[in-house]
């Protein structure tokens, strides 16, 4: 493969003395660069018309167990996927190679795909340029990070944990990406941003605890407080008693919430009411939730990150999905408000694509309570810090299956009395959210079974537990 | 490819790297789907780039690039040197490696038909006539199908000598059809839920499918479930059909056997495992009748799990896991055995692509055929339920306890099927469970079914799995907790 020209020729890797790690350099390519490629590819088509998605990521990430580093990676990579169209058909081909035949013969490709398919009879023109809102989700300090900065707060935690007599694994990875969406009808967009992930897990004989949190600016991951706090309910979590199944008053901290309330996401997709597996078919205008439960989507949020344009190039707009218990809106993509006779909100995704759109950047209204002050006003309940391996066993009920995971507890007469053994849980999330007594201020979370949103930790009554497992 | 590996080799050695081991992948695929008679997505795709991993004052380090010229491969060296450096500062020993001869081989699994060779209007095609024909059926809402192609042209070389080139075809499909009615969503699958089937096969895999055939059955079974009775609550005798007991093995087998989770290196993210080492040749995994392996071999089938060698350049291997129901034996790397005293690793470690460390992943986890008939086995059964095609699953993080749900299942009475269940689900500890198991269908009923959307690690990697199993009965399982009120 031939390399690829840079307009803005960052300095490459360089290894400095010592254990410093690589020198701090920026590997943007730049909106120009992107747009250069871009523009080659419309030179080499024949097709009615084209587009071009080219999208670069540079990341890292540190791993740890065992008091250790284990695994530490680095990746860099480039794709450039085309899109074309011929007489009402539509088909994508991707590559990763940036020379002049890599990139005529994907051109290519995508223009002998599209003459094959049947003819799409929701394919609609492409957009023509577009006014966006801007977005700044790029920090310099988390796209220079190096392997020995994120070693460096490995090594405090590891030190950490042996100090406690203590076992800890986890994460630190630092990258950039970048986006570019161009046509041939003269659309061009831009979209970069940065992002730093730190979890942490903490692990005694019996017991554990775990804390994670992501943002656009390393300097906002405190390694060392995600660390105690971990360790905190790992110390808190130990000999954990077994208690019944059954339906329990539950405070679920905010990384609980999402990975639950992320299952609900698609929902909100007008292709899935239109394909009828929604849980908002036929029940949209109908009270389903609490007073208390109102959800956006919005991209422009201040915790929330991603392109302020969807996979079209159509602006995202911020859309009132919830309003106080009611499904009032759902997202569409172009051709789906064309079918569904309304307007699109900016949320498709790349063409072609079955499934349409989807809300990606989801907000919870909240509320002003503490944890602490929803654990002093419970009689009787459980605590739970994380959720694990949920899986959806009913789709229009909306029941999940999971286990509670790292820090589950008991709170009795207003204060948290001890550690349980971990629980099976099947809960209808429409229930859930029509049982929510509490709300604390609305945070950006990060789970493993969602991507991160902006979620309030919740108490709710009545959370059905079905079994217990063996820790 | 073979200049480009080499390169990074020769260039980490001269960083004073240990050991270091270069994966150049050229990876192409062709994706397909169609939802109620219209083509969803069609695209193909290209990635080609190196991973490099060393071993440096004693750690590890991995960068990966698609900057393959000179300088791309330089820079790719000296990022997975900085790095290993980096690891090196919180060390607590030197990675020690279990020794390992060279090779220098090539390898390529058989296949027929080059399903890249196959037109894709000739693929649409077949998609769009099984989605007609379910979408004949009355109270079918939703109709879908898909078809994934995969070629990965491989080259492994490392800094004890081996040069390795693999080149793997992967081809699968599947069909679904969805009926909403009332208050109630039901879907049924074909060949298995969640993609269908994968192996490493050419388009011949995808003519033997049938999808068409197939198709108006499942669209019947669909919109039945509707009307079928609720599965009950309580303790039954269960026999799940061998895509289910697949997922099964996957879950509550596959996954506690990895020995990087077992040591705790997976920690943070996907969890340990109760297989503690003290375990090992003295826990009563399942019944008598249990016998597992894990068989990377082409001998075993052609798999999602099949290879020549695998991402460290260790020969594939056939590994007793259970026999006759005593736990035998873990996944390792060349790691993770010397860390538990083994000579040598079973051959293991695999990478999704290019710009992924190989980690611990399942190969082939197989359960060997029992002597039963299908037909005994339901005639042979008073009083239980039969599941068929997963729903969902889920399983604690040390796999423990876990709960399946299937699409559809019928009550046995008397040696006889009796009645449709809808959203059948069933419950347990895993090692109760396995111990539980009275029969095992035999070799005529075994399918080497292919999951190809197993997760693990971070940053998370999605790897195909193989899993050979025939339908097999539980005693005394708890069924019916998921729907309970």
């Amino acid at each position: 493969m031939a390399t690829k020209t840079k307009k803005k020729a960052a300095p490459r890797v360089r290894v400095s003395n010592g254990h410093k790690g690589l020198a701090a350099h920026d590997h943007r390519l730049g909106a120009s660069e992107l747009r250069r490629i871009a523009e080659k590819i419309f030179k080499l088509s024949e097709a009615d018309e084209m587009e071009v998605d080219v999208s670069a990521v540079t990341s890292a990430l540190t791993r740890f167990a065992n008091n250790t580093i284990h695994q530490n990676v680095a990746e860099q990579g480039i794709t450039i996927s085309v899109r074309a169209v011929v007489d009402g058909r539509t088909a994508r081909a991707s590559t990763n190679k940036t020379d002049e035949d890599s990139l005529r013969r994907v051109t290519a490709a995508a223009l002998e795909l599209a003459q094959v398919q049947p003819r799409n009879p929701d394919l609609l023109p492409m957009l023509g340029p577009q006014k966006l809102q801007k977005v700044a989700r790029f920090n310099a300090k988390t796209a220079t990070a190096t392997p020995a900065d994120r070693a460096r707060a490995v090594t405090r935690v590891c030190k950490m944990a042996d100090a406690k007599k203590q076992t800890t694994a986890g994460i630190f990875s630092t990258g950039l990406s970048e986006f570019a969406l161009a046509n041939s009808r003269g659309l061009f967009e831009y979209y970069e941003d940065t992002r730093a992930e730190f979890s942490v897990t903490m692990l005694e004989k019996d017991s554990s605890g775990w804390a994670k949190a992501t943002s656009a600016k390393i300097d906002e991951i405190d390694a060392d407080a995600l660390a105690e706090r971990a360790s905190q309910k790992a110390s808190d979590s130990r000999e954990p008693k077994e208690i019944p199944a059954g339906h329990y008053v539950t405070i679920l901290e905010p990384p609980a919430v999402l990975d639950l309330v992320g299952f609900l996401f698609y929902d909100f997709a007008g292709t899935c009411v239109l394909d009828q597996r929604s849980c908002f078919t036929g029940r949209m205008g109908k009270k389903l939730f609490g007073e208390n439960i109102s959800i956006w989507d919005d991209v422009y949020h201040p915790l929330q990150l991603g392109p302020p344009f969807d996979g079209e190039g159509l602006p995202r707009q911020r859309v009132r999905l919830v309003d106080r218990g009611i499904p009032v809106n759902l997202v569409y993509s172009r051709a789906t408000a064309k079918k569904m006779k309304t307007k699109p909100t900016g949320h498709g995704f790349s063409l072609p694509s079955e499934d349409g759109e989807a809300p990606f950047n989801l907000v919870f209204s909240g509320g002003e309570t503490s944890t602490d002050e929803m654990i002093r006003s419970t009689e009787r309940g459980l605590l739970i810090t994380r959720l694990w391996y949920i899986r959806e066993v009913d789709p229009y009920k909306k029941v999940l299956t999971g286990m509670t995971r790292d820090g589950t507890f008991l709170v009795e007469n207003g204060r948290v009395t001890g550690a349980v053994r971990n629980f099976r849980f099947n809960q209808s999330i429409l229930e859930m959210l029509a049982n929510v007594e509490m709300m604390g201020p609305a945070v950006r979370a990060s789970g493993e079974e969602s991507f991160d949103m902006v979620v309030p930790a919740m108490k709710v009554r009545d959370f059905h537990f079905t079994e217990v497992t063996k820790f | 490819m073979k200049h480009i590996a080499n390169l990074a080799i020769e260039k980490a050695l001269a960083h004073r790297a240990t050991y270091a081991d270069a994966r150049v992948m050229d990876i192409r695929h062709r994706d397909i789907s169609t939802k109620n008679g219209q083509v969803g997505r069609a695209s193909e795709g290209e990635s080609l780039g190196i991973g490099i991993r060393v071993i440096a004052d004693g750690a590890w380090g991995f960068a990966a690039t698609d900057r393959l010229a000179p300088q791309g491969i330089e820079a790719c060296v000296a990022d997975a040197i900085a790095i290993a450096k980096a690891s090196a500062l919180a060390k607590r020993h030197d990675v020690v490696l279990a020794p390992e001869q060279s090779f220098v081989d090539t390898w390529q699994n058989p296949f027929v038909k080059d399903p890249f060779r196959i037109p894709i209007e000739t693929q649409i095609a077949v998609l769009l006539a099984a989605d007609a024909e379910m979408r004949k059926v009355k109270g079918v809402t939703l109709a879908e199908g898909s078809m994934s192609f995969r070629k990965i042209d491989q080259l492994f070389v490392s800094s004890i000598g081996s040069s390795i080139h693999q080149v793997k075809m992967q081809s699968g499909a599947g069909i679904v059809a969805t009926s909403f009615a009332g208050e109630e969503i039901q879907k049924r699958s074909y060949p298995n839920s969640f993609g269908g089937q994968h192996m490493l096969r050419g388009y011949e895999l995808i003519e033997e499918l049938d999808l068409v055939r197939h198709a108006p059955r499942i669209a019947e079974q669909c919109v039945a479930l509707h009307s079928a009775e609720k599965c009950p609550e309580g303790k039954r005798t269960i026999i799940l059909d061998s895509s289910q007991l697949g997922l099964q093995i996957h879950e509550s087998i596959g996954h506690p056997i990895e020995l990087d989770r077992v040591l705790g290196m997976e920690a943070n993210f996907a969890g340990m495992s109760f297989l503690t080492l003290e375990k090992l040749n003295s826990l009563r995994y399942g019944s008598e009748i249990v016998n597992v392996v894990a068989d990377a071999r082409l001998d075993h089938g052609p798999g999602l799990g099949t290879f020549g060698y695998d991402d460290e350049g260790v020969p594939a291997q056939r590994t007793p896991i259970i026999s006759n129901g005593l736990f035998t034996g873990y996944l390792t790397n060349r790691e993770t055995a010397a860390a538990i005293g083994q000579s040598r690793s079973n051959g293991t470690m695999r990478t999704e692509g290019w710009n992924r460390l190989p980690i611990i992943r399942m190969t082939n986890i197989s359960i060997l055929p029992g002597d039963r008939r299908f037909e005994d086995l339901i005639a042979d059964t008073d009083d239980g339920i039969y599941m068929e095609t997963n729903r969902s699953w889920s399983i604690d993080d040390r796999r423990y306890h876990f709960q399946f749900s299937t699409e559809i299942g019928w009550e046995i009475k008397n040696g006889k099927r009796v009645r449709m269940i809808k959203t059948p689900s069933y419950s347990g500890i895993t090692t109760e469970f396995w111990n539980s198991c009275d029969a095992i269908c035999s070799r005529e009923y075994w399918t080497l079914w292919g999951t190809p959307n197993c997760g693990k690690g971070q940053p998370m990697q999605t790897m195909g799995t193989g899993h050979g199993a025939s339908p097999a009965r539980f005693r005394n399982v708890k069924v019916g907790i998921a729907s309970s009120d």
